[in-house]
């Protein structure tokens, strides 16, 4: 665990960039340090490694003060990444990624094998150790970064706007990864980054700051979506936080049996309204207008895609966004990928009307009334 | 016109001796090295102090200009005046002008190592801090080695400085190359004046060529494929 | 009127042939070094050899070209002429890469505006890429000028005219006063050409004072 106790940091007398900060980042949870530019958040993170030292206040990690620990051998056992990778592009990706086991005395051999174990683990295998940083691309070199930060196995990694340089779709590759990586191994991870989508969909627990590094809110993600401490919270999680919330929220939902037609067979039957077409396997692969087709088999080019698809035991928002996105007005859901039926927009809508309510989000008093995000 | 200097380059009387083409060629990298150990010894710790902390880093852009702006023979002159009667022997030839020499060297190296180091990636300098290395190790395992493209041009061109000062140093008599140059000028004998401008040419182009082979072989490949491959 | 022992109106002189030997060649060398520059950045394979054959020139000691020019070019030995061919060729050796790389550092963007509102690649040269490029050529340009001002007084050594000759006088003499005032002439005129050469790119690039107002 990881305990900030009234850190503070005046770069100039009497303007704190982090003032009288107190949090506690669980061990083996992904806490997240969001809020504005320039509020703080590299300055509480370098804290915590000592690259940049407190004016005043302690920080503690499993009980120990860090600052009754020398700063480098401290840095040694957390891991840090940042924005850039900064990886040394005079080394090998391999070597890039040996280099804090080495300097932690660990034996050539033994570096190696743990530098490629961990490489395999972020998806570079083999032939990349050999590679230079420049010839990779953003989002590899990134990976790289990742890679030496989880080298010599460390029980705690920082990580400053790890991704925030990389292109969307590699991103979410890399927070995927991230997931995935620390549900396995269960490290402590204090994320920083100004994207709140970000620290909602990775944080187990999100501290907003903001500016001069006060701590607005330290609360889970649903939480925050659901209860904004204050107008400055509600302004920074975001217009449709009341939507993106339900991402958070499962019930069940009436599922309505869907009578789909076979891809590559004949309709059999005549009809007015939309039908689904699945695969031999009655994997959801469109939908079409029986006139389109007409009397010959459902081929490709008959299939309008433009449906999402949920998990029949998906999160709210993913029900509501089948349904309002398919054509037919019956949103698809499967189970383990096979059609289990459809359900129905205003059925969705009527689930989450009924859903116990987030308390404060119904009042409409004239102060929460601009909490909730509709200013003038 | 080139068949005269042919012919002086060709005979062999001019290959012999303790004067002779050879002799004088050694000479002359034997000097222009000892100044650029010496041009060495005092830049590279200068530039990697200011460059690693950043402190004195105007001062040192203002010196190297300031530098470049003193006519190298101006100096070579006040030294070997002010030197001279103080030194007896061989020292009193070449001691204030290798003195000119490593003070002339100075400046490229300086420049070439601060900048070299001042220009590593402030996102590799601050990761090599965040992993926990030391001053030391940052300066020498990450620094240090991203910095030696400059750091290995700064050297080449304060060699050629060296080189070309040594041959204006024969004017106060210093051996090598540069001999031929001057002491054909006194005796009005062109052939010998170009003869020798010829083999100072080609002794810079070979050492030039020599430096950049050891700088290829020194710098890691990481950095020369600065772009994509 | 005398300074340390040497007559100042000689060192007036000196000092004017020496602007000349050190400034003229500063003008040549920026002529001959746009067009190579632009051509080592516009077709890639003509880089390396450009920039490397530019820099072997420099590796060629002033006293071994200023010796040799007169053989090459049938001059003769004293012909000043020597050293303004020289000294442009040290300043092609310092500004082909100068300008290759200021040339290469105008945004692909602002070259592709420019194509796109109709430039010719002539016109857009002088009109986009040359002007944006100026900082960079011009401080290139400073290192050459305050280089070409110390080189040019080596050329004293085979007798050319200009501020150098008050150091072989003094030399030969063993007399410090002349020696101690070329130095100091040396570094005036070196810092007078660095002035002149900011001045002018001030003037050259508005654009640069108006944003830091
Ligand atoms: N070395 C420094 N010296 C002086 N002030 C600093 C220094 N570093 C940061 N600051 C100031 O401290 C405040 C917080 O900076 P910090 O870098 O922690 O912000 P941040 O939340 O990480 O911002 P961003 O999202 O832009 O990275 C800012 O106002 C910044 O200007
Ligand atoms: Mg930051």
């Amino acid at each position: 665990m990881i305990r900030l106790e009234g850190v503070s940091k005046e770069y100039a007398a009497g303007r704190p960039a982090v003032d009288n900060l107190t949090l506690e980042a669980a061990t083996g949870e992904i806490t997240v340090l969001v809020g504005p530019s320039g509020c703080g958040k590299t300055t509480s993170l370098r804290m915590i490694n000592r690259m940049i030292e407190p004016t005043s206040g302690r920080i503690l990690i499993d009980g120990r003060d860090t600052a009754r620990v020398p700063a480098a051998t401290l840095r040694r056992d957390i891991g840090y990444v940042i924005q850039h990778a900064g990886l040394f592009p005079h080394r090998t990706v391999l070597h890039n990624v040996m280099t804090v086991p080495r300097l932690n005395g660990w034996g050539r051999a033994r570096a190696e094998a743990r530098a490629r174990e961990v490489l395999e683990m972020v998806g570079l295998p083999g032939d990349f150790g050999r590679r230079y940083p420049g010839q990779l691309s953003g989002g590899q070199q990134q990976r790289v970064g990742v890679a030496r930060a989880l080298a010599s196995d460390p029980s705690v990694i920082l990580m400053d706007e790890p991704f925030s340089a990389v292109d969307p779709v590699a991103r979410e590759g890399l927070q995927d990864d991230i997931l995935r990586l620390q549900a396995e191994l269960g490290t402590t991870i204090v994320l920083v980054t100004h994207d709140i989508d970000e620290a909602i969909k990775l944080g187990h627990r999100v501290a907003v700051l903001r500016q001069g590094g006060v701590l607005a809110q330290f609360s889970s993600p649903a939480d925050l979506l659901a209860h904004p401490a204050d107008d400055f919270v509600a302004d920074f999680v975001g217009r449709d936080r009341g939507y993106r919330a339900l991402s958070f929220q499962h019930a069940d939902v009436p599922v309505h049996p869907e009578e789909p037609v076979r891809l590559g067979q004949p309709l059999g039957r005549r009809s007015e309204e939309w039908l689904l077409a699945v695969d031999d396997g009655s994997r959801p692969q469109g939908w079409v207008v029986p006139a389109e087709v007409g009397e010959g088999p459902v081929r490709v080019e008959h299939l309008h895609r433009a449906g999402t698809v949920a998990p029949v035991d998906g999160a709210l928002r993913a029900l509501l966004d089948a349904a309002l996105s398919s054509p037919s007005g019956r949103g698809v859901v499967v189970r383990d990928g096979v059609l289990a039926g459809t359900v129905r927009a205003q059925e969705v809508l009527s689930v989450i009307q009924q859903a116990p309510r987030p308390d404060g989000a119904s009042i409409q008093g004239p102060e929460s009334a601009s909490a909730t995000g509709q200013r003038p | 016109m080139i068949a005269t200097i042919w012919a002086w380059l060709s005979d062999p009387t001019n290959w012999a001796g303790a004067g002779g083409i050879p002799a004088q060629s050694l000479e002359h990298l034997r000097l222009s090295l000892i100044a650029l150990l010496a041009a060495a010894l005092v830049a590279v710790p200068i530039g990697l102090y200011v460059g690693h902390t950043g402190r004195g880093r105007v001062v040192l852009v203002n010196v190297v200009s300031a530098f470049r702006a003193i006519p190298s023979l101006g100096v070579l002159f006040i030294a070997a005046l002010l030197l001279l009667p103080h030194l007896r022997g061989n020292l009193a030839f070449e001691l204030p002008s290798l003195i000119v020499l490593a003070v002339l060297g100075i400046p490229p190296i300086l420049s070439g190592v601060y900048a070299g180091i001042e220009q590593v990636d402030p996102a590799a300098r601050d990761a090599a801090r965040g992993m926990g290395m030391t001053g030391w190790q940052r300066l020498w395992q990450v620094e240090v080695p991203c910095a030696l493209p400059l750091i290995c041009s700064g050297l080449r061109s304060s060699m050629m400085q060296i080189i070309a000062t040594a041959t204006i140093a024969a004017v106060v008599g210093l051996g090598g190359l540069g001999r031929f140059l001057i002491d054909g000028q006194a005796n009005r004998k062109y052939d010998e004046m170009a003869g020798g401008a010829i083999l100072v040419a080609l002794l810079a182009l070979v050492v030039d060529i020599v430096f950049s082979l050891v700088q290829r072989a020194v710098v890691s490949p990481g950095l020369a494929s600065r772009g994509r491959t | 009127m005398t300074l340390l022992g040497t007559d100042l109106g000689e060192v007036a002189e000196f000092a004017a042939q020496h602007a000349y030997l050190a400034g003229v060649p500063l003008v040549l060398g920026l002529l001959i070094s746009l067009p190579l520059g632009w051509l080592a950045l516009r077709r890639r394979w003509l880089y390396p050899p450009v920039i490397a054959g530019t820099g072997l020139l420099y590796t060629i000691p002033s006293l071994a070209l200023f010796v040799l020019l007169p053989g090459i070019l049938g001059t003769q030995i004293l012909d000043p002429v020597n050293v303004v061919v020289a000294m442009t060729l040290y300043t092609i050796a310092l500004l082909t890469r100068t300008v290759a790389d200021g040339l290469g550092s105008v945004p692909d963007h602002v070259r592709q505006a420019a194509t796109a509102m109709g430039y010719g690649p002539v016109r857009r040269f002088f009109a986009v890429e040359l002007p944006l490029a100026v900082p960079v050529v011009s401080a290139g340009l400073r290192v050459a000028a305050v280089s070409n001002v110390s080189i040019v007084s080596v050329a004293a050594l085979i007798g050319v005219s200009q501020l150098g000759l008050l150091f072989t006088d003094g030399f030969s003499r063993s007399a410090m006063g002349p020696i101690v005032v070329g130095v100091l002439a040396c570094v005036l005129l070196a810092v007078l050409f660095d002035l002149l050469i900011l001045a002018v790119t001030r003037v050259l690039t508005p654009w640069l004072r108006a944003v830091r107002a």
